[in-house]
Protein backbone atom coordinates (compact mmCIF):
# COMPACT_ATOMS: atom_id res chain seq x y z
CA UNK A 1 0.00 0.00 0.00
CA UNK A 2 1.68 3.42 -0.94
CA UNK A 3 -1.81 6.21 -0.57
CA UNK A 4 -0.41 9.11 -1.14
CA UNK A 5 -1.41 12.22 1.00
CA UNK A 6 -4.20 12.99 -1.99
CA UNK A 7 -5.30 9.83 -1.73
CA UNK A 8 -5.66 9.59 2.03
CA UNK A 9 -7.61 12.91 1.87
CA UNK A 10 -10.03 11.15 -1.06
CA UNK A 11 -10.59 8.66 1.35
CA UNK A 12 -10.92 10.82 4.33
CA UNK A 13 -13.53 13.15 1.98
CA UNK A 14 -15.51 9.94 0.83
CA UNK A 15 -16.06 8.71 4.50
CA UNK A 16 -17.23 12.18 5.18
CA UNK A 17 -19.68 11.99 2.43
CA UNK A 18 -21.02 8.20 2.61
CA UNK A 19 -21.42 9.26 6.69
CA UNK A 20 -23.50 12.51 6.36
CA UNK A 21 -25.53 11.29 3.09
CA UNK A 22 -25.86 8.04 5.42
CA UNK A 23 -27.39 10.13 8.28
CA UNK A 24 -29.20 12.41 6.38
CA UNK A 25 -30.94 9.59 4.64
CA UNK A 26 -32.40 7.88 7.07
CA UNK A 27 -33.88 10.81 9.07
CA UNK A 28 -35.91 11.34 5.66
CA UNK A 29 -36.57 7.68 4.32
CA UNK A 30 -37.49 6.52 7.69
CA UNK A 31 -40.82 8.78 7.51
CA UNK A 32 -40.78 8.29 3.97
CA UNK A 33 -40.76 4.82 4.15
CA UNK A 34 -43.65 4.81 7.21
CA UNK A 35 -45.85 6.65 4.79
CA UNK A 36 -45.02 4.30 1.72
CA UNK A 37 -45.94 1.12 4.46
CA UNK A 38 -49.07 2.64 5.72
CA UNK A 39 -50.59 4.62 2.95
CA UNK A 40 -53.69 3.32 0.71
CA UNK A 41 -53.32 6.62 -1.10
CA UNK A 42 -53.78 7.00 -4.54
CA UNK A 43 -50.53 9.00 -4.68
CA UNK A 44 -48.66 5.75 -3.02
CA UNK A 45 -48.06 4.58 -6.43
CA UNK A 46 -46.03 7.54 -8.59
CA UNK A 47 -44.36 8.86 -5.17
CA UNK A 48 -43.16 5.14 -5.00
CA UNK A 49 -41.87 5.95 -8.07
CA UNK A 50 -40.50 8.65 -8.68
CA UNK A 51 -37.99 8.26 -5.13
CA UNK A 52 -37.14 4.85 -6.81
CA UNK A 53 -36.28 6.70 -10.10
CA UNK A 54 -32.46 6.90 -9.13
CA UNK A 55 -32.46 3.15 -9.83
CA UNK A 56 -32.92 3.40 -12.98
CA UNK A 57 -31.46 6.73 -14.76
CA UNK A 58 -27.81 6.71 -15.52
CA UNK A 59 -25.76 8.57 -13.07
CA UNK A 60 -24.84 11.31 -15.41
CA UNK A 61 -28.57 12.25 -16.21
CA UNK A 62 -29.58 12.40 -12.54
CA UNK A 63 -26.13 14.61 -12.34
CA UNK A 64 -26.52 16.57 -15.22
CA UNK A 65 -30.36 17.56 -14.21
CA UNK A 66 -28.92 18.26 -10.34
CA UNK A 67 -25.93 20.13 -11.91
CA UNK A 68 -28.76 23.02 -13.77
CA UNK A 69 -31.09 23.09 -10.57
CA UNK A 70 -28.08 23.49 -8.55
CA UNK A 71 -26.10 25.83 -11.17
CA UNK A 72 -26.53 29.96 -10.62
CA UNK A 73 -29.55 29.38 -13.32
CA UNK A 74 -31.70 26.57 -12.16
CA UNK A 75 -34.43 27.18 -9.78
CA UNK A 76 -32.37 26.19 -6.36
CA UNK A 77 -29.14 27.74 -7.39
CA UNK A 78 -31.18 30.93 -7.49
CA UNK A 79 -32.78 30.47 -4.31
CA UNK A 80 -29.27 29.49 -2.39
CA UNK A 81 -28.20 32.72 -3.85
CA UNK A 82 -30.29 34.46 -2.98
CA UNK A 83 -30.05 32.87 0.83
CA UNK A 84 -26.89 34.19 0.19
CA UNK A 85 -25.25 30.65 0.57
CA UNK A 86 -24.10 31.09 -3.02
CA UNK A 87 -24.47 27.94 -5.86
CA UNK A 88 -23.97 24.63 -4.80
CA UNK A 89 -22.74 23.24 -7.39
CA UNK A 90 -19.01 21.92 -7.26
CA UNK A 91 -19.04 22.30 -4.03
CA UNK A 92 -19.50 19.47 -0.92
CA UNK A 93 -23.43 20.67 0.12
CA UNK A 94 -23.72 19.64 -3.52
CA UNK A 95 -22.51 16.69 -3.65
CA UNK A 96 -24.17 15.46 -0.31
CA UNK A 97 -27.54 16.86 -1.99
CA UNK A 98 -26.74 14.61 -4.93
CA UNK A 99 -25.30 11.65 -2.67
CA UNK A 100 -28.99 11.99 -1.03
CA UNK A 101 -30.97 11.37 -3.96
CA UNK A 102 -28.84 9.29 -5.70
CA UNK A 103 -28.77 6.80 -2.49
CA UNK A 104 -32.35 7.42 -1.84
CA UNK A 105 -34.11 4.26 -3.32
CA UNK A 106 -31.45 1.83 -1.50
CA UNK A 107 -32.34 3.56 2.01
CA UNK A 108 -35.93 3.77 1.35
CA UNK A 109 -37.07 -0.27 0.17
CA UNK A 110 -35.49 -2.24 3.65
CA UNK A 111 -37.08 0.06 5.13
CA UNK A 112 -40.45 0.05 3.40
CA UNK A 113 -39.95 -3.92 3.30
CA UNK A 114 -39.32 -3.96 6.95
CA UNK A 115 -42.05 -2.17 8.02
CA UNK A 116 -44.63 -3.72 5.61
CA UNK A 117 -44.16 -7.35 6.84
CA UNK A 118 -44.53 -5.69 10.66
CA UNK A 119 -48.21 -5.95 9.54
CA UNK A 120 -51.01 -4.34 11.55
CA UNK A 121 -51.15 -5.87 14.41
CA UNK A 122 -48.35 -4.83 16.36
CA UNK A 123 -49.31 -0.99 16.55
CA UNK A 124 -52.93 -2.36 17.68
CA UNK A 125 -51.32 -3.94 20.22
CA UNK A 126 -49.84 -1.00 21.10
CA UNK A 127 -52.71 1.42 21.30
CA UNK A 128 -54.77 -1.62 23.00
CA UNK A 129 -52.21 -1.26 25.65
CA UNK A 130 -52.27 2.92 25.81
CA UNK A 131 -49.52 3.88 23.09
CA UNK A 132 -50.47 7.26 21.44
CA UNK A 133 -49.74 6.32 17.61
CA UNK A 134 -46.66 8.10 17.52
CA UNK A 135 -45.41 6.36 20.46
CA UNK A 136 -46.19 3.20 19.15
CA UNK A 137 -44.50 3.70 16.17
CA UNK A 138 -40.82 4.35 18.10
CA UNK A 139 -41.69 2.31 20.83
CA UNK A 140 -42.52 -0.65 18.75
CA UNK A 141 -42.71 -0.38 15.12
CA UNK A 142 -38.80 1.28 14.85
CA UNK A 143 -37.10 -1.34 16.94
CA UNK A 144 -39.00 -4.16 15.02
CA UNK A 145 -37.68 -3.01 11.61
CA UNK A 146 -34.38 -2.34 13.36
CA UNK A 147 -32.90 -5.00 10.75
CA UNK A 148 -34.34 -2.72 8.27
CA UNK A 149 -32.81 0.00 9.56
CA UNK A 150 -29.39 -1.38 9.72
CA UNK A 151 -29.96 -2.29 6.32
CA UNK A 152 -30.76 0.82 4.98
CA UNK A 153 -27.65 2.38 6.93
CA UNK A 154 -25.28 -0.23 5.26
CA UNK A 155 -26.99 -0.12 1.93
CA UNK A 156 -26.78 3.78 2.14
CA UNK A 157 -23.24 4.32 3.14
CA UNK A 158 -22.01 1.71 0.53
CA UNK A 159 -23.74 2.91 -2.82
CA UNK A 160 -22.83 6.38 -1.65
CA UNK A 161 -19.03 5.07 -1.56
CA UNK A 162 -19.27 3.46 -5.09
CA UNK A 163 -20.67 6.85 -6.90
CA UNK A 164 -19.20 7.84 -9.42
CA UNK A 165 -21.29 9.83 -12.15
CA UNK A 166 -23.54 11.82 -10.35
CA UNK A 167 -20.20 12.93 -8.39
CA UNK A 168 -18.45 13.81 -11.28
CA UNK A 169 -21.06 15.68 -12.77
CA UNK A 170 -22.48 17.70 -9.58
CA UNK A 171 -18.54 17.92 -7.89
CA UNK A 172 -16.26 18.27 -10.70
CA UNK A 173 -12.91 16.74 -9.75
CA UNK A 174 -11.68 19.34 -6.95
CA UNK A 175 -9.18 18.18 -4.23
CA UNK A 176 -10.08 18.00 -0.90
CA UNK A 177 -13.56 19.74 -1.66
CA UNK A 178 -15.39 17.17 -4.19
CA UNK A 179 -12.60 14.69 -4.75
CA UNK A 180 -13.95 11.85 -3.53
CA UNK A 181 -12.15 8.24 -4.28
CA UNK A 182 -13.73 6.62 -6.96
CA UNK A 183 -12.97 9.52 -8.70
CA UNK A 184 -9.51 9.44 -8.04
CA UNK A 185 -9.25 6.41 -8.66
CA UNK A 186 -10.19 7.55 -12.29
CA UNK A 187 -7.92 10.36 -11.82
CA UNK A 188 -5.02 7.82 -11.30
CA UNK A 189 -5.86 5.76 -14.23
CA UNK A 190 -6.26 8.70 -16.59
CA UNK A 191 -2.37 9.87 -15.57
CA UNK A 192 -1.41 5.95 -16.09
CA UNK A 193 -0.65 5.89 -12.16
CA UNK A 194 -1.88 2.05 -12.17
CA UNK A 195 0.50 1.65 -8.70
CA UNK A 196 -1.56 3.74 -6.88
CA UNK A 197 -5.32 3.36 -8.58
CA UNK A 198 -4.20 -0.64 -7.61
CA UNK A 199 -3.65 0.21 -3.89
CA UNK A 200 -7.11 2.55 -3.82
CA UNK A 201 -8.93 -0.35 -5.50
CA UNK A 202 -7.49 -2.91 -3.71
CA UNK A 203 -9.03 -0.92 -0.51
CA UNK A 204 -12.30 -0.36 -2.11
CA UNK A 205 -12.85 -4.23 -2.54
CA UNK A 206 -11.55 -5.17 0.43
CA UNK A 207 -14.92 -2.10 2.09
CA UNK A 208 -17.12 -4.28 -0.33
CA UNK A 209 -16.31 -7.46 0.93
CA UNK A 210 -16.99 -6.19 4.21
CA UNK A 211 -20.15 -5.10 3.70
CA UNK A 212 -21.55 -7.71 1.62
CA UNK A 213 -20.32 -10.24 4.87
CA UNK A 214 -21.96 -7.71 7.47
CA UNK A 215 -25.34 -7.56 5.46
CA UNK A 216 -24.98 -11.48 4.90
CA UNK A 217 -24.34 -11.50 8.64
CA UNK A 218 -27.05 -9.38 9.80
CA UNK A 219 -29.51 -11.24 7.61
CA UNK A 220 -28.71 -14.69 9.28
CA UNK A 221 -29.31 -13.16 12.82
CA UNK A 222 -32.57 -11.16 12.36
CA UNK A 223 -33.85 -14.37 10.47
CA UNK A 224 -35.72 -12.37 8.45
CA UNK A 225 -35.14 -11.48 4.86
CA UNK A 226 -33.99 -7.75 4.95
CA UNK A 227 -33.36 -6.72 1.43
CA UNK B 1 -74.52 -1.82 32.05
CA UNK B 2 -73.05 -1.86 28.68
CA UNK B 3 -74.76 -1.20 25.23
CA UNK B 4 -73.44 -1.68 22.06
CA UNK B 5 -75.18 0.21 19.01
CA UNK B 6 -72.60 -0.46 15.79
CA UNK B 7 -73.03 -0.61 12.25
CA UNK B 8 -70.44 -1.77 9.85
CA UNK B 9 -70.96 -2.33 6.35
CA UNK B 10 -67.71 -3.60 3.56
CA UNK B 11 -68.79 -5.21 0.66
CA UNK B 12 -68.86 -8.80 1.51
CA UNK B 13 -70.45 -8.33 5.35
CA UNK B 14 -72.15 -6.20 7.04
CA UNK B 15 -72.63 -6.03 10.75
CA UNK B 16 -75.42 -4.32 12.45
CA UNK B 17 -75.30 -4.76 16.42
CA UNK B 18 -77.89 -3.50 19.41
CA UNK B 19 -76.80 -5.55 22.42
CA UNK B 20 -77.21 -4.24 26.27
CA UNK B 21 -74.73 -6.38 28.51
CA UNK B 22 -74.10 -6.76 32.40
CA UNK B 23 -71.37 -4.67 33.35
CA UNK B 24 -70.33 -7.59 35.85
CA UNK B 25 -68.91 -11.16 35.01
CA UNK B 26 -67.82 -12.84 31.50
CA UNK B 27 -69.82 -12.32 28.18
CA UNK B 28 -69.28 -14.67 25.77
CA UNK B 29 -70.07 -14.23 21.92
CA UNK B 30 -70.81 -17.26 20.09
CA UNK B 31 -71.12 -17.63 17.06
CA UNK B 32 -69.24 -19.44 13.75
CA UNK B 33 -66.66 -18.39 11.97
CA UNK B 34 -67.47 -15.69 9.59
CA UNK B 35 -70.74 -14.33 12.00
CA UNK B 36 -68.60 -10.57 13.18
CA UNK B 37 -67.83 -12.13 16.50
CA UNK B 38 -64.25 -10.41 16.30
CA UNK B 39 -65.40 -7.67 14.04
CA UNK B 40 -67.92 -6.93 17.31
CA UNK B 41 -65.10 -7.08 19.56
CA UNK B 42 -63.05 -4.81 17.36
CA UNK B 43 -65.47 -2.43 17.08
CA UNK B 44 -65.90 -2.27 20.45
CA UNK B 45 -62.21 -1.66 20.65
CA UNK B 46 -61.53 0.86 17.89
CA UNK B 47 -59.99 -1.00 15.99
CA UNK B 48 -62.79 -0.83 13.29
CA UNK B 49 -62.64 2.60 12.47
CA UNK B 50 -65.29 2.39 9.40
CA UNK B 51 -67.89 1.45 12.23
CA UNK B 52 -70.64 3.52 13.16
CA UNK B 53 -73.00 3.69 16.32
CA UNK B 54 -72.93 4.26 19.34
CA UNK B 55 -70.46 2.15 22.60
CA UNK B 56 -71.31 2.56 26.50
CA UNK B 57 -69.09 0.71 28.49
CA UNK B 58 -70.45 0.77 32.23
CA UNK B 59 -71.39 4.33 32.19
CA UNK B 60 -68.65 5.72 29.74
CA UNK B 61 -69.45 6.86 26.38
CA UNK B 62 -66.51 5.39 24.04
CA UNK B 63 -68.19 6.58 20.72
CA UNK B 64 -71.44 8.34 19.42
CA UNK B 65 -71.53 9.40 15.79
CA UNK B 66 -74.49 10.92 16.36
CA UNK B 67 -72.94 13.14 19.02
CA UNK B 68 -69.28 13.40 17.43
CA UNK B 69 -67.73 11.44 20.49
CA UNK B 70 -65.16 8.93 19.56
CA UNK B 71 -62.20 7.81 21.59
CA UNK B 72 -59.19 6.58 19.81
CA UNK B 73 -58.06 2.97 20.49
CA UNK B 74 -55.60 4.33 23.17
CA UNK B 75 -57.65 6.53 24.68
CA UNK B 76 -60.26 3.61 25.54
CA UNK B 77 -59.85 1.77 29.16
CA UNK B 78 -59.66 -2.23 27.17
CA UNK B 79 -57.40 -4.34 27.80
CA UNK B 80 -57.58 -6.55 24.51
CA UNK B 81 -55.79 -10.60 23.93
CA UNK B 82 -55.50 -11.32 20.55
CA UNK B 83 -56.52 -14.89 18.96
CA UNK B 84 -52.51 -15.51 18.62
CA UNK B 85 -49.77 -14.43 20.19
CA UNK B 86 -49.15 -11.01 20.42
CA UNK B 87 -46.06 -9.82 22.47
CA UNK B 88 -43.59 -7.86 21.56
CA UNK B 89 -41.01 -10.00 19.88
CA UNK B 90 -38.22 -7.31 20.70
CA UNK B 91 -39.71 -6.86 24.80
CA UNK B 92 -38.85 -9.82 26.81
CA UNK B 93 -41.56 -10.93 29.27
CA UNK B 94 -40.83 -8.38 31.91
CA UNK B 95 -40.75 -5.59 29.49
CA UNK B 96 -43.95 -6.74 27.39
CA UNK B 97 -45.87 -6.54 30.75
CA UNK B 98 -44.72 -3.19 32.18
CA UNK B 99 -45.90 -2.01 28.53
CA UNK B 100 -49.22 -1.21 29.23
CA UNK B 101 -48.70 -0.80 33.20
CA UNK B 102 -46.03 2.17 32.08
CA UNK B 103 -48.74 3.85 29.57
CA UNK B 104 -52.19 3.91 32.03
CA UNK B 105 -52.67 6.94 33.64
CA UNK B 106 -52.78 5.55 37.50
CA UNK B 107 -50.35 3.15 37.30
CA UNK B 108 -50.88 0.29 40.18
CA UNK B 109 -47.73 -1.82 39.79
CA UNK B 110 -49.50 -4.17 41.96
CA UNK B 111 -52.30 -5.39 39.99
CA UNK B 112 -49.32 -6.10 37.57
CA UNK B 113 -47.72 -8.64 40.52
CA UNK B 114 -50.97 -10.04 41.82
CA UNK B 115 -51.69 -10.63 37.31
CA UNK B 116 -48.26 -12.30 37.02
CA UNK B 117 -49.05 -14.49 40.50
CA UNK B 118 -52.43 -15.32 39.41
CA UNK B 119 -51.47 -16.70 35.77
CA UNK B 120 -48.48 -18.08 37.37
CA UNK B 121 -45.99 -16.93 34.95
CA UNK B 122 -43.33 -15.24 37.73
CA UNK B 123 -40.47 -17.28 36.47
CA UNK B 124 -40.66 -16.40 33.05
CA UNK B 125 -40.42 -12.78 33.50
CA UNK B 126 -36.64 -12.82 31.90
CA UNK B 127 -37.22 -14.74 28.69
CA UNK B 128 -37.75 -13.78 25.58
CA UNK B 129 -41.20 -14.04 23.65
CA UNK B 130 -39.65 -16.83 21.52
CA UNK B 131 -38.51 -18.82 24.49
CA UNK B 132 -42.24 -19.44 25.68
CA UNK B 133 -44.55 -21.97 24.73
CA UNK B 134 -47.70 -21.20 23.17
CA UNK B 135 -49.64 -21.40 26.28
CA UNK B 136 -47.08 -19.49 27.95
CA UNK B 137 -47.20 -16.63 25.83
CA UNK B 138 -50.99 -16.05 25.86
CA UNK B 139 -50.99 -16.23 29.93
CA UNK B 140 -48.32 -13.11 29.70
CA UNK B 141 -50.60 -11.63 27.14
CA UNK B 142 -53.66 -11.85 29.40
CA UNK B 143 -51.33 -10.66 32.50
CA UNK B 144 -50.18 -7.72 30.06
CA UNK B 145 -53.77 -6.31 29.37
CA UNK B 146 -55.03 -6.77 32.88
CA UNK B 147 -51.75 -4.73 34.07
CA UNK B 148 -53.80 -1.31 32.67
CA UNK B 149 -56.23 -2.18 34.86
CA UNK B 150 -59.40 -2.26 32.38
CA UNK B 151 -63.13 -1.24 32.43
CA UNK B 152 -63.37 -3.92 30.46
CA UNK B 153 -61.51 -6.91 29.27
CA UNK B 154 -62.04 -8.22 25.55
CA UNK B 155 -60.53 -11.51 24.77
CA UNK B 156 -60.95 -12.91 21.01
CA UNK B 157 -60.27 -16.63 21.18
CA UNK B 158 -57.33 -16.85 23.80
CA UNK B 159 -57.11 -20.60 23.38
CA UNK B 160 -58.05 -20.53 19.57
CA UNK B 161 -54.19 -21.27 18.75
CA UNK B 162 -53.58 -23.62 21.45
CA UNK B 163 -53.92 -27.59 21.27
CA UNK B 164 -56.62 -29.24 23.84
CA UNK B 165 -53.87 -30.08 26.37
CA UNK B 166 -52.85 -26.58 26.80
CA UNK B 167 -56.39 -25.08 26.36
CA UNK B 168 -57.25 -27.00 29.81
CA UNK B 169 -54.09 -25.40 31.23
CA UNK B 170 -55.37 -22.04 30.36
CA UNK B 171 -59.17 -21.82 31.25
CA UNK B 172 -58.68 -22.85 35.02
CA UNK B 173 -56.92 -19.35 35.23
CA UNK B 174 -59.58 -17.75 33.12
CA UNK B 175 -62.30 -19.24 35.60
CA UNK B 176 -60.14 -17.62 38.44
CA UNK B 177 -59.39 -14.22 37.01
CA UNK B 178 -63.43 -13.87 36.85
CA UNK B 179 -64.05 -15.47 40.42
CA UNK B 180 -60.87 -13.41 42.07
CA UNK B 181 -60.44 -10.43 39.89
CA UNK B 182 -64.25 -9.82 39.22
CA UNK B 183 -62.90 -8.05 35.54
CA UNK B 184 -65.97 -7.75 33.29
CA UNK B 185 -64.95 -9.46 29.80
CA UNK B 186 -66.30 -9.43 26.30
CA UNK B 187 -64.95 -13.32 25.24
CA UNK B 188 -65.02 -14.64 21.97
CA UNK B 189 -65.62 -18.32 21.28
CA UNK B 190 -66.80 -20.36 18.87
CA UNK B 191 -65.91 -23.96 21.57
CA UNK B 192 -68.76 -25.37 23.62
CA UNK B 193 -66.45 -26.16 26.65
CA UNK B 194 -65.48 -22.07 27.03
CA UNK B 195 -69.38 -21.17 27.15
CA UNK B 196 -70.42 -23.69 29.38
CA UNK B 197 -67.47 -23.08 31.64
CA UNK B 198 -67.06 -19.42 31.37
CA UNK B 199 -70.24 -17.20 30.32
CA UNK B 200 -72.22 -15.95 33.03
CA UNK B 201 -74.05 -14.08 29.64
CA UNK B 202 -74.45 -15.75 26.64
CA UNK B 203 -74.46 -13.59 23.07
CA UNK B 204 -75.31 -15.41 19.57
CA UNK B 205 -74.32 -14.35 16.64
CA UNK B 206 -75.15 -14.99 13.11
CA UNK B 207 -74.40 -13.31 9.92
CA UNK B 208 -73.16 -9.76 11.72
CA UNK B 209 -76.62 -10.06 13.46
CA UNK B 210 -77.24 -11.18 17.09
CA UNK B 211 -79.53 -14.12 17.31
CA UNK B 212 -80.11 -14.17 21.14
CA UNK B 213 -78.79 -12.76 23.95
CA UNK B 214 -79.34 -13.63 27.88
CA UNK B 215 -78.44 -15.62 30.87
CA UNK B 216 -76.41 -18.31 29.65
CA UNK B 217 -78.46 -20.83 31.07
CA UNK B 218 -82.11 -19.31 29.64
CA UNK B 219 -79.74 -18.66 26.03
CA UNK B 220 -79.00 -22.70 26.00
CA UNK B 221 -82.50 -23.73 27.15
CA UNK B 222 -84.52 -21.31 24.76
CA UNK B 223 -86.31 -23.59 22.22
CA UNK B 224 -86.40 -20.44 19.52
CA UNK B 225 -83.24 -20.49 18.67
CA UNK B 226 -82.13 -23.47 17.08
CA UNK B 227 -78.77 -23.42 18.95
CA UNK B 228 -76.87 -26.39 20.11
CA UNK B 229 -73.65 -25.15 21.47
CA UNK B 230 -71.34 -28.39 20.94
CA UNK B 231 -72.80 -31.26 20.12
CA UNK B 232 -76.36 -31.12 21.41
CA UNK B 233 -78.79 -28.85 23.15
CA UNK B 234 -79.14 -28.62 26.87
CA UNK B 235 -79.43 -27.06 29.98
CA UNK B 236 -76.88 -25.48 32.14
CA UNK B 237 -77.31 -24.81 35.57
CA UNK B 238 -75.32 -23.62 38.47
CA UNK B 239 -75.59 -25.46 42.06
CA UNK B 240 -73.80 -25.97 45.03
CA UNK B 241 -72.41 -29.48 46.32
CA UNK B 242 -74.91 -29.89 49.22
CA UNK B 243 -73.52 -33.33 50.52
CA UNK B 244 -71.71 -36.45 49.60
CA UNK B 245 -72.54 -39.68 49.78
CA UNK B 246 -69.18 -41.87 50.43
CA UNK B 247 -70.41 -45.06 50.38
CA UNK B 248 -71.81 -45.30 47.09
CA UNK B 249 -68.84 -42.12 45.96
CA UNK B 250 -71.22 -39.77 44.46
CA UNK B 251 -72.02 -36.09 45.16
CA UNK B 252 -75.27 -34.14 45.58
CA UNK B 253 -76.04 -30.75 44.00
CA UNK B 254 -78.44 -28.76 44.75
CA UNK B 255 -79.98 -26.17 42.77
CA UNK B 256 -83.08 -24.08 42.73
CA UNK B 257 -85.68 -26.69 42.21
CA UNK B 258 -84.04 -29.68 43.36
CA UNK B 259 -80.81 -31.67 43.34
CA UNK B 260 -78.82 -34.24 41.09
CA UNK B 261 -76.73 -37.03 41.93
CA UNK B 262 -73.22 -37.40 40.31
CA UNK B 263 -69.96 -39.42 40.59
CA UNK B 264 -67.98 -37.60 43.22
CA UNK B 265 -64.96 -36.78 41.32
CA UNK B 266 -63.06 -35.08 45.01
CA UNK B 267 -65.95 -32.30 45.28
CA UNK B 268 -66.03 -30.47 48.66
CA UNK B 269 -68.91 -29.40 50.06
CA UNK B 270 -70.45 -26.10 48.96
CA UNK B 271 -68.54 -25.39 46.77
CA UNK B 272 -70.19 -23.90 43.77
CA UNK B 273 -70.39 -26.56 40.39
CA UNK B 274 -72.31 -26.02 36.59
CA UNK B 275 -73.49 -29.27 35.49
CA UNK B 276 -74.98 -29.57 31.76
CA UNK B 277 -78.03 -31.63 31.02
CA UNK B 278 -78.52 -32.80 27.19
CA UNK B 279 -81.94 -32.77 26.26
CA UNK B 280 -81.31 -35.82 24.64
CA UNK B 281 -80.56 -37.48 28.22
CA UNK B 282 -83.71 -36.31 29.37
CA UNK B 283 -87.35 -38.32 29.28
CA UNK B 284 -90.38 -37.23 30.68
CA UNK B 285 -93.15 -39.14 32.76
CA UNK B 286 -97.00 -38.16 33.76
CA UNK B 287 -96.21 -39.90 37.20
CA UNK B 288 -93.20 -40.22 39.80
CA UNK B 289 -91.84 -43.39 38.33
CA UNK B 290 -90.81 -45.66 41.49
CA UNK B 291 -89.43 -48.81 39.80
CA UNK B 292 -86.62 -46.96 38.09
CA UNK B 293 -83.10 -47.43 37.51
CA UNK B 294 -82.57 -43.32 37.00
CA UNK B 295 -81.61 -41.89 40.25
CA UNK B 296 -82.24 -37.76 39.44
CA UNK B 297 -86.03 -37.09 39.01
CA UNK B 298 -87.04 -33.54 39.33
CA UNK B 299 -90.65 -32.49 39.13
CA UNK B 300 -91.35 -29.71 36.32
CA UNK B 301 -93.75 -28.20 34.17
CA UNK B 302 -93.43 -27.62 30.78
CA UNK B 303 -92.93 -23.93 29.60
CA UNK B 304 -92.62 -24.51 26.09
CA UNK B 305 -92.60 -26.80 23.08
CA UNK B 306 -90.52 -26.48 20.03
CA UNK B 307 -90.00 -28.32 16.80
CA UNK B 308 -86.49 -29.50 16.25
CA UNK B 309 -84.63 -30.76 13.72
CA UNK B 310 -85.76 -33.86 12.77
CA UNK B 311 -89.89 -33.62 12.42
CA UNK B 312 -90.30 -36.88 14.64
CA UNK B 313 -88.27 -34.95 17.19
CA UNK B 314 -89.82 -32.02 19.31
CA UNK B 315 -87.80 -29.76 21.82
CA UNK B 316 -89.72 -29.47 24.75
CA UNK B 317 -88.42 -26.51 27.70
CA UNK B 318 -89.10 -27.59 31.38
CA UNK B 319 -89.09 -25.33 34.55
CA UNK B 320 -88.42 -26.18 37.82
CA UNK B 321 -88.67 -23.11 40.01
CA UNK B 322 -85.98 -20.56 38.65
CA UNK B 323 -83.97 -23.68 36.68
CA UNK B 324 -85.21 -24.67 32.81
CA UNK B 325 -84.56 -27.90 31.45
CA UNK B 326 -84.35 -29.11 27.88
CA UNK B 327 -85.98 -32.71 26.96
CA UNK B 328 -86.10 -34.23 23.83
CA UNK B 329 -88.96 -36.34 23.02
CA UNK B 330 -90.49 -38.02 19.58
CA UNK B 331 -93.49 -36.25 18.50
CA UNK B 332 -95.69 -39.39 19.29
CA UNK B 333 -94.67 -39.31 22.86
CA UNK B 334 -96.05 -35.43 22.90
CA UNK B 335 -99.21 -36.82 21.28
CA UNK B 336 -99.69 -39.89 23.21
CA UNK B 337 -99.12 -38.18 26.47
CA UNK B 338 -100.94 -34.88 25.71
CA UNK B 339 -98.25 -32.79 26.73
CA UNK B 340 -99.19 -29.63 27.00
CA UNK B 341 -97.50 -26.21 27.97
CA UNK B 342 -98.32 -25.55 31.60
CA UNK B 343 -98.93 -29.83 32.18
CA UNK B 344 -96.98 -30.75 35.54
CA UNK B 345 -94.50 -34.03 34.49
CA UNK B 346 -91.33 -35.31 36.23
CA UNK B 347 -87.93 -35.25 33.93
CA UNK B 348 -86.01 -38.41 34.56
CA UNK B 349 -82.48 -37.12 33.81
CA UNK B 350 -80.46 -40.13 32.44
CA UNK B 351 -77.03 -38.31 32.96
CA UNK B 352 -75.30 -34.77 34.51
CA UNK B 353 -72.07 -33.84 33.37
CA UNK B 354 -69.78 -31.94 35.81
CA UNK B 355 -68.93 -28.84 33.72
CA UNK B 356 -64.84 -29.07 34.29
Amino acid sequence: MNLSTQDLMAIELTLELAGLTTLILLLIATPLAWWLAQTRSIWRMPVASVLSLPLVLPPTVLGFYLLIALGPHGPLGQFTNWLGWGTLAFSFTGLVIASVIYSLPFALQPLVHAFESLGPRPLEVAATLRAHPLDAFFSVALPMASSGLITAAILSFAHTVGEFGVVLMIGGNIPDKTRVVSTQIYGHVEALEYAQAHSLSAAMLVFSFVVLMALAALRRTSNRTVL
Amino acid sequence: MHHIQMRLQRSDFDLSVDVQLPSQGIAVIYGASGSGKTTLLRCVAGLEKQAQGRIEIAGEVWQDDALGIYKAVYQRPLGYVFQEASLFDHLDVQANLQFGLKRSHNPQPQVLEQAVSLLGIGALLKRKPHQLSGGERQRVAIARALATQPTLLLLDEPLASLDQARRQDILPWLEKMRDELHVPMLYVSHAADEVARLADTLVVMQNGRIQAVGPVAQVLTSVRVPLSVGDDAGALISGQVTQRDERWQLACIGFDGGQFWVPDTGLVAGQSVRVRVLARDVSLSLSVASQTSIQNIVPCVIESLGADQHPSQALIKLRCASTSLLARVTARAVADLGLTVGLQVWAQVKSVALVK
